[in-house]
Order: C-alpha cells, then sequence, then structure tokens
C-alpha cells in the first residue's frame, strides 16, 4: 500500500487553487494536511478521492483503496446506527462482522438501536467515522473528522487510526487541531497556493482570450 | 493550421469582428432582396391568393429553428470533447435565437393557417412539434440560467442537448403517430415534382440564405458577448479568491 | 446494489408519505377534471385515457425532486460516488426505488380511478398494461432531470421544465394503447413503441444521468 502524489494542481469554481503538491504515503504512516481556510484542503482531498479532476499532475494508488469522510457524514435520519453501518458494510462488501467491530471500536455499543435523528452532534460524527471500518478500505481520506467531537472522543479516534495504521493502513487527514498523533507528518499547503497569473502562474483557460 | 486554432477564444474574437460586418451586411442584403422580391414581384397563388407569401418568413425561420437546434448539439459534442470555452458559449448564444426563430415560425404559421384552415391553432404534427421544440429550447436555457459555474453549466447544459435531441426526434414521430394533420407537404425537396413552383423557389432561396447569414450574424454577436461576459466572471472569481 | 434499494425503500417507508403522496394526488387529479369538465359519462369516457395518463405523469414528477436532493445534502452522494459501486448502477437503483414507490402504485391504483372517469370496459387491461411498461421510463427519464438539477438551490421548478417535453413520447404512446385499448382497435404498434422508449431509456439514460451526477459532485 503506496501511494504517490506528483505535481498535483486542483481547481475550485474553475480557479486553480493549489499546484505542485507532491508527497508519498506509505503503510502504517499518516500525513496531516496543514493550512488556513481557503487553501484548498477540502478541494484537495475531493480530488484525491477521484470526486473531480485534478488540473495537472499524477495522483498514484492502487485502486479500489480509499475511504473518503467529508464533512458531512452522509447519515440517515430515519435508519438506527446498526442500519446505517449495515447499509456501507455491504456496499463495501464486508460482513456483519466490521459492524459489530466498527460499534464498538467508535464506542457505540448504547446506541446501536437508536435512530440517527436522535444523536447528538459528537454522536453522529462518531457513527460517520465508524463507517470508515466497516470499508475495509487501507487508505482513509479525512476531511475535518474531529468536528464536533469532545476531546475523550479526540482521544478515542486518535486510538481508532493508531490501530489502523498498525494494521498497515494509512491515513491522509486534514485537520486544524492536534489529534495526538505524534507519529504523524505534516504537510503545510501554504508554500503550494497557487500563483495567480500576474505573479507568473500559469494561464487557465481562459485568460488565454485577452493575454 | 488547424482548425482548432479558431476555438482559440482571442482568435475567435478576432476573426469575429473581422468577419461581423460583412455577414450583417449580406444578411441584411439577402433578406431585403429576397423579401421584397417575394411580396412585390411574385403573382398571386390561385388558391391561396397573397396569404401564400409569409412562405418568405415561415418556412426559413422554420429551418433555422431546427439548424439552430442541430449547430447547438454539434457545438455541445465539441465542447464534451476537446473542451473549448467557445464551442461551448457558442451554443449558449444560438440557443436564445433558435428559440426566436421557433416562435417566428410559430406565430407566422399562425397567421397563415388563419385564412386557409380557418383556425389559428390545429394541433397538426408539424405545429405541435414546433411547439415541442420551442419547451426544449426553454428548458435549455432555463438550466443555463440555473448553475452558477460555468463550466457545471456547459457540461450539464451539453448532457441536456443530446439527450434532448433524441427525445426531440422520438417527440417528432409520436406525434406524426398521433395525428397525421393538415400541414402541406414539405415546401422544398430535392424530388422536383413536389416543390414550389419556379416563382416562389428563387426568391425563397435567398430569403432562406438571408435567414441563414441573420443567424451566422446574430450568433457570432452573442458569443461576442459571452466570451466577454465569462471573462469577467473569470476576473472576479479570481479577485473573490486573492 | 440491492442493499441500496433495500435502503431506499426502507427510507421511503419510514420517512412516510412516500407512497401517499403521489396517490393522493393522482386521486385528486381524476377528482378535479370531472368537476371542470361536467359530469357527462360519454365526454370523461372519451378523455378517461388521456386524463389517466397525465395525471399519473404529474404525479410521477411531484417526486423526482427527491430522487437525489436528500443524499446530496446529508453527503451520501459524494460517498456512494466514492463507494465501490459504479454510480451508473448508483443511478438505476434510485430510478428503480422511485419507480416502485410511485410508478408500481400508481398501475394498481389506476383501474380504480378509471371507474370514476367511466372508461369504456375494454380500456382497463390495456391501462394497466401501458402504465406498467411507461410508468418505469417515466422514472427513468425523471432521475436524469433530478440528476441534471441536483445540485441547485430551487431546482424543483426547472426540474419540471426539463422534464415534462421528454415525457412526451411515453405519454403520446401510453395513452394512444389505453385509448385504442378502450375504442376496441388494435394495440400492437403503440404498445411495442412505448415498451421501446422504456427499454431504450432504461438501457441508457442512466450513463447520461451519471455523467451529470459526476459533473454536479465536481
Amino acid at each position: 500500500m503506496e501511494m504517490t502524489v506528483h505535481g498535483l494542481a486542483c481547481a475550485r469554481g474553475g480557479i486553480t487553487v493549489l499546484e505542485g503538491v507532491g508527497f508519498a504515503l506509505r503503510g502504517g504512516r499518516a500525513l496531516v494536511l496543514r493550512g488556513p481556510n481557503g487553501i484548498g484542503k477540502t478541494t484537495m482531498l475531493r480530488t484525491i478521492a477521484g470526486l473531480q479532476p485534478a488540473v495537472a499532475g499524477e495522483i498514484g494508488l492502487p485502486p479500489e483503496s480509499i475511504a473518503y469522510a467529508a464533512h458531512s457524514d452522509g447519515l440517515k435520519a430515519t435508519l438506527t446506527v446498526t442500519e446505517n453501518l449495515s447499509f456501507w458494510a455491504s456496499v463495501y462488501g464486508t460482513g456483519p462482522d466490521a459492524v459489530e467491530a466498527a460499534i464498538t471500536g467508535m464506542n457505540l455499543g448504547i446506541l446501536r438501536d437508536r435512530q440517527a435523528a436522535n444523536l447528538s452532534a459528537g454522536q453522529k460524527r462518531r457513527l460517520g467515522l465508524a463507517r470508515l471500518l466497516v470499508t475495509g478500505r487501507p487508505l482513509w481520506v479525512l476531511d475535518e473528522p474531529t468536528v464536533s467531537l469532545d476531546a475523550e472522543s479526540v482521544r478515542l479516534f486518535a486510538g481508532v487510526v493508531r490501530r489502523h495504521l498498525a494494521e498497515g493502513g494509512a491515513a491522509l487527514i486534514a485537520t486544524h487541531i492536534d489529534l495526538g498523533l505524534d507519529e504523524a507528518e505534516v504537510l503545510d499547503l501554504g508554500p503550494f497556493r497557487a500563483r495567480s497569473p500576474s505573479e507568473g502562474g500559469a494561464l487557465s483557460a481562459f485568460d488565454e482570450a485577452f493575454a | 493550421m488547424s482548425i482548432w486554432e479558431y476555438a482559440n477564444p482571442k482568435k475567435f474574437m478576432q476573426t469575429s469582428a473581422w468577419a461581423l460586418p460583412w455577414v450583417t451586411v449580406l444578411s441584411v442584403l439577402c433578406l431585403l432582396g429576397g423579401l421584397v422580391w417575394g411580396f412585390f414581384f411574385t403573382p398571386d397563388d390561385y388558391k391561396q391568393g397573397s396569404t401564400v407569401k409569409i412562405i418568405y418568413l415561415h418556412v426559413p425561420a422554420a429551418m433555422m429553428a431546427i439548424n439552430a437546434w442541430v449547430m447547438m448539439l454539434v457545438t455541445s459534442l465539441i465542447w464534451i470533447v476537446r473542451r473549448h470555452h467557445v464551442s461551448a458559449l457558442a451554443a449558449k448564444a444560438a440557443a436564445p435565437i433558435g428559440m426566436t426563430f421557433t416562435l417566428i415560425a410559430l406565430v407566422t404559421g399562425a397567421i397563415w393557417g388563419q385564412p386557409m384552415w380557418g383556425t389559428w391553432w390545429e394541433w397538426d404534427p408539424r405545429l405541435t412539434s414546433f411547439l415541442i421544440l420551442f419547451l426544449f429550447y426553454l428548458g435549455y436555457m432555463a438550466l443555463w440560467e440555473a448553475i452558477e459555474n460555468p463550466d457545471t453549466a456547459a457540461d450539464l447544459t451539453s448532457v441536456l442537448c443530446m439527450v434532448g435531441s433524441v427525445f426531440a426526434i422520438l417527440s417528432r414521430y409520436a406525434v406524426n403517430f398521433w395525428n397525421q394533420g393538415l400541414h402541406q407537404g414539405a415546401s422544398l425537396s430535392l424530388d422536383k415534382e413536389e416543390n414550389v413552383s419556379d416563382v416562389y423557389w428563387f426568391p425563397l432561396l435567398i430569403c432562406i440564405a438571408g435567414f441563414v447569414l441573420l443567424f451566422v450574424t446574430l450568433v457570432l454577436l452573442r458569443t461576442r458577448t459571452e466570451i466577454r461576459a465569462r471573462r469577467i466572471q473569470a476576473l472576479q472569481a479570481r479577485e473573490k479568491l486573492a | 446494489m440491492i442493499a441500496l434499494l433495500v435502503r431506499d425503500l426502507r427510507l421511503a417507508m419510514r420517512a412516510g408519505g412516500g407512497f401517499g403522496l403521489g396517490l393522493a394526488f393522482f386521486l385528486l387529479v381524476t377528482v378535479l377534471v370531472p368537476l371542470g369538465v361536467g359530469p357527462e359519462g360519454a365526454t370523461l369516457a372519451k378523455i378517461a385515457p388521456g386524463i389517466l395518463w397525465v395525471g399519473a405523469l404529474l404525479a410521477c414528477l411531484l417526486s423526482l425532486d427527491r430522487v437525489f436532493a436528500l443524499d446530496f445534502e446529508d453527503g451520501s452522494l459524494d460517498l456512494l460516488a466514492t463507494a465501490p459501486i459504479p454510480l451508473e448502477g448508483v443511478v438505476a437503483v434510485k430510478s428503480a426505488a422511485h419507480w416502485i414507490v410511485t410508478g408500481l402504485p400508481l398501475t394498481l391504483i389506476a383501474p380504480v380511478l378509471a371507474v370514476l372517469l367511466h372508461l369504456p370496459e375494454g380500456g382497463y387491461l390495456w391501462l394497466v398494461v401501458s402504465l406498467a411498461l411507461g410508468t418505469p421510463a417515466l422514472s427513468v427519464i425523471g432521475t436524469f432531470g433530478a440528476a441534471l438539477t441536483v445540485g441547485l438551490k430551487r431546482g424543483g421548478l426547472l426540474l419540471s421544465l426539463l422534464v415534462l417535453p421528454l415525457y412526451v413520447p411515453t405519454l403520446i404512446f401510453g395513452a394512444e394503447v389505453v385509448k385504442r385499448g378502450a375504442e376496441g382497435m388494435a394495440i400492437a404498434t403503440p404498445l411495442l413503441l412505448l415498451a421501446g422508449i422504456t427499454a431504450g431509456a432504461a438501457a441508457l439514460l442512466p450513463f447520461a444521468s451519471a455523467a451529470a451526477i459526476r459533473i454536479n459532485l465536481r
């Protein structure tokens, strides 16, 4: 399991926001993305997850290896905790064992038969993260995973990530707060901010018209 | 030197700026010549009287209504395959023009139909198909308007245009099946027997040429506007980001 | 994919109204038309096939904006797009779920409502057959419209404007089958054409819808 990103440029709303991003991520390692709001962390994670095309550059990773967790959890309010997880388990072809493991892992045991509508924000987030465990995918791509989690849940989640790494998985995390993952490498996206054409950056498809 | 060079916005702006006066003058000449000849220097039809002369507006408008959609389909395909912005913007620019031609065809058809068939509107297959085509234009334009991101809008409207074309053809046959209709056969066809007589034929040809040129003029004009608007949008988006 | 179908059906049942609203609307249309047109049985019988088909079509339209909107809002659509199911499959399943929740009940209730409109006896069988064959096309085409408008805030009205012209061939052939059936004429031609449209739409449109979803998620 190895992921390499080389010379990646990605765009939001037709404007290139990041360019020349490159890193390698091996199994057992975690990479934390840092950078101010609006730098393009979400955009980059969506590009890596395959939701939008890269403007330039290469993303090399084994097929079917990514489990993506976005800002929103994709929970169905009228389904119970177990039903939500079982659905994703069957989508990813993992069994009920994975669901059980995810429920224990994210400490959702007493909530298992409650409808997602009746969970608190932090509990919903925990359920959303538990989905990662049922995917059985090696590379976790996480966008602000700790939003609305309390300190204890953050520790719980850090433990889950650490176990995932120990099993040979990898994680790419965009976050502002310290997860307590001391072994994680940090990549600051600041230097990769795309330059505007006036600063010598590449012309976008529509600048050439009046160049 | 390839034809795709003209898909570069800058090259397009230059070329169209050069071509615009010529096509404008030519289209005005053709339209004036064809319409004056047609209206004042052709005899009345022995059955239809002078009402037949609306043919010089009705037939070219109807042809261009369909051709505009075909042009949108082609430019949409070019956008999907080659990602030339000018192509997508030309499709956007053509839609209101095509819709107007459809409307002209419908209105002149009604004006022609009133004395001939004794009614302003008849659910005749051809008229109905044009009404449906009008709805397709409306939907296409509404989708362009509704989406903020110009590239997303170009992509989605292209998909709609392709799917819409298939359904427009299906609707045409469905409508034929549904009602046989009063409308006369094609006014122009390669089979000489079916054609309108020569007296009407030549001014009609000139009128058609005039409408084609008018369409080209308007599309060029509107595409230039769209390119400028798109450029402003791109600059504003960058400003907002900086 | 079966898991997705089961989930969507379960959601529709739990949310309530999934089955009910479309049917209630269909009932309302068939009640309102005689109130507007007048109670003469002969007139109603003549327009019954058209009214029933238009009613079913509009009832189908009602719930279309919910096909993707809910999944888009809560982020499930992003997750489904990154899941190991092809997006074309997701779209096809969504159409199937929409049909089971709206098209199928409409087909089953239509003969009952046809009684209100004095549909001639020969028409009942063909009403059910034509709706059973035609409503899947309505769901598939509607799903395409929903895919186009999924990212829009006020997509509902636009969705109708986009989808209704695409419904024209289905409506024409569907209503024609019932009309001919009611008059005791041969129905084979429109019926085959209707089936052809449904088959073609179900086979090809999911690709267009999936493309539209991908564009919208970008």
